[in-house]
């Protein structure tokens, strides 16, 4: 050790002002790299008109239109039907939130085999979206899925037709919810909340074992009891689980792609189209790419959620103001 | 504890409640259940109708080989494993790295650092599409497994990075001012004193992100074409799209594309929940 104390390097003598930069400069790279700096470069390329190829010199062939994508945006059908499905399932999302309380305080037992039953609750959550939305599109279908099933059950017979074979004779035509533009985006959004309720739900039990027993006491003592006692004891102290659940429900909602491309691909006729998938559509697709009309609506998709980044850094700053 | 334990309610609500408890499990899976059924009748079942009944024949070996037979699904996974595990790997290096560098020192830029990686976690993936595709293409990195890794290592170092930092802000800082009171290098410091510490941490950002990426659809579309780097998410798709009417084949497919987060999922449950509520809460 001596030997590292007597040589004075210009290193050894700055390490408290270099260190840091040292540990954050590979993260910092990649990061940078690839996600700051892509943001940037997605808000320019929102002012070109460019189909994503380069000439013979490796120049690209993007041609400046100023704010000609965004006055396009506002005479879109298709833009005004992304964010109106947006909002919807901002706001039908915001469900899983108190169904995921009122399962973690069904949940919050210690009857045997408790452990179990809770992580088999959590297990949507784990499955990927896609997965989630082949099962749910499976589900609704009216031929052969389990609503067709039940369907056939209660308003269909079966008859036997001149050829010969079996088929079903129904009063009522069972509902086609995915293909029917009135209800693809609320049979999507049901199926997204299958996984959405587990999470909020693991996040309120983590927060009811973190709650205080002795405040409990004190206020059975006092007489509080049932929803008295949760409004006015236990939601205070389950805030900090209230606040991530909300953060990623709102994330979740916004984000949502995976499902949609799955399970209608923005159909029928675009009409379960949200930003997220739009976007995807419009800047990749088989009849060229439109990447500076893509970037536009990312722009738009990237200024709403904007809108929670500052509000969720606005009480991370001011939480560690007060450390 | 809220609400008041079974125990002490009346011998009447304990029994209803122990038998609510499979009921509701069974509602609340019963989309798994029926898919899981689905994926081991034979195809005889799925063309003459009998798509909840009691399945006429059992073929789960069957049905889960011939996913593999008669489809790229085993390359598919492979791509799945290639892009995950290196994926983790990264992420975690670099944000050990950084949530000490940001934790430890008090800079003028350790703070705005720190939002910036937290800011960059959530953005919208759309906003990063056109050009980190277009980056992908002109390194010829598009279509490649390392082009996956790559990107989804720098985009998981935000959430990583929120989270390590946390972590090691929360431990004791004395340990570190005495080993640099004994002139131990910056460097020394981090390995040999706060590394074995984090562990903790790593394992619950190793379980996560292991999820996470697994799971990731969106890139896997947006930044690979043809099989040869194909992960399960988009391979799925895919063979959607072969298996038509083929019930049972997908959902076997789609059963086996979820099992290994699954597995982590149970394996390690204690790390997995830490992680989700981002160690705010001692689970």
């Amino acid at each position: 050790m001596s030997q590292f104390q007597n040589s004075q390097s210009w290193y050894k003598r700055n390490q408290l002002q270099i260190a840091p930069w040292l540990f954050v400069a590979p993260a910092l790279f990649f990061f940078s790299i690839y996600v700051i700096i892509p943001i940037f470069q997605s808000i320019s390329i929102s002012f070109y008109e460019w189909n994503g190829l380069y000439n013979a010199a490796g120049e690209s062939t993007a041609k400046w239109v100023g704010f000609d994508n965004y006055v396009k945006l506002m005479d879109d059908d298709n833009f005004y039907t992304s964010l109106k499905n947006n909002l919807i399932w901002l706001l039908l999302f915001m469900a899983a939130v108190p169904i995921g309380l009122a399962l973690a305080l069904f949940l919050n037992q210690t009857v045997t085999g408790m452990r179990f039953y809770k992580s088999m609750f959590f297990f949507p959550f784990v499955i990927s979206q896609v997965v989630v939305g082949l099962i749910f599109g499976w589900f609704y279908n009216p031929e052969f899925g389990v609503v067709g099933s039940i369907w056939k059950a209660l308003y269909c017979e079966e008859v036997t037709n001149i050829m010969g074979n079996l088929t079903s004779k129904c009063s009522v035509q069972p509902p086609n919810i995915l293909g029917d533009e009135n209800w693809a985006t609320y049979g999507i959004i049901f199926a997204g909340l299958w996984p959405q309720v587990a999470y909020c739900m693991i996040l309120y039990l983590t927060g009811l074992n973190n709650v205080s027993p002795d405040q409990i006491e004190a206020a059975r003592l006092d007489g509080a009891r049932g929803f008295k006692m949760l409004r006015y004891v236990i939601l205070p102290q389950l805030a900090p689980a209230t606040f991530l659940a909300v953060v990623v429900t709102v994330i979740g909602a916004l984000r949502s792609f995976d499902m949609i491309a799955i399970m209608t691909r923005g159909g029928p006729y675009g009409s379960s189209n949200v930003l997220a998938y739009y976007m995807y559509e419009t800047a990749i697709s088989e009849y060229g790419d439109r990447y500076g009309y893509g970037s536009a609506i990312a722009t738009v998709l990237f200024l709403i959620m904007l809108v929670y980044i500052s509000y969720f850094l606005f009480k991370m700053y001011r939480d560690e103001r007060g450390q | 504890m809220y609400p008041s334990p079974i125990e002490k309610a009346s011998p009447f609500k304990r029994i209803a409640y122990k038998m609510v408890l499979p009921v509701a499990l069974f509602v609340w899976l019963l989309p798994l259940l029926a898919i899981f059924m689905t994926s081991i009748r034979p195809a005889a079942d799925i063309n003459t109708g009998n798509m909840f009944g009691w399945p006429s024949a059992f073929n789960l070996v069957e049905n889960y080989t011939a996913v593999f037979t008669e489809s790229q699904a085993a390359s598919y996974f492979w791509n799945s494993i290639k892009v995950t595990v290196p994926t983790v790997v990264m992420a975690l290096v670099l944000s050990c790295l950084a949530g000490y560098g940001l934790a430890i020192y008090r800079f003028k830029f350790a703070l705005p650092l720190f939002f910036l990686f937290i800011a960059g976690n959530f953005v919208p993936f759309q906003i990063l599409m056109v050009p980190v595709r277009d980056l992908s293409v002109r390194t010829g990195l598009y279509d490649t497994v390392t082009g996956l890794v790559l990107f989804h290592a720098a985009f998981q170092t935000g959430f990583c990075t929120l989270f390590m930092r946390n972590f090691i802000r929360g431990l004791p800082h004395e340990l570190i001012e005495s080993a640099r009171i004994e002139g131990v290098g910056e460097l020394r410091i981090f390995w040999y004193v706060v590394l074995p510490l984090v562990r903790p941490a790593i394992a619950a950002l190793a379980v996560l992100i292991f999820t996470f990426i697994w799971n990731d659809f969106f890139w896997a579309t947006v930044l690979t074409q043809g099989e040869a780097s194909k992960p399960i998410t988009a391979g799925i798709r895919a063979l959607n799209g072969q298996f038509v009417s083929q019930w049972h084949l997908v959902s076997a497919a789609s059963l086996m594309a979820a099992l290994p987060p699954v597995l982590m999922f149970f394996a390690m449950q204690k790390h997995f929940i830490a992680g989700l509520t981002l160690g705010a809460t001692k689970g």
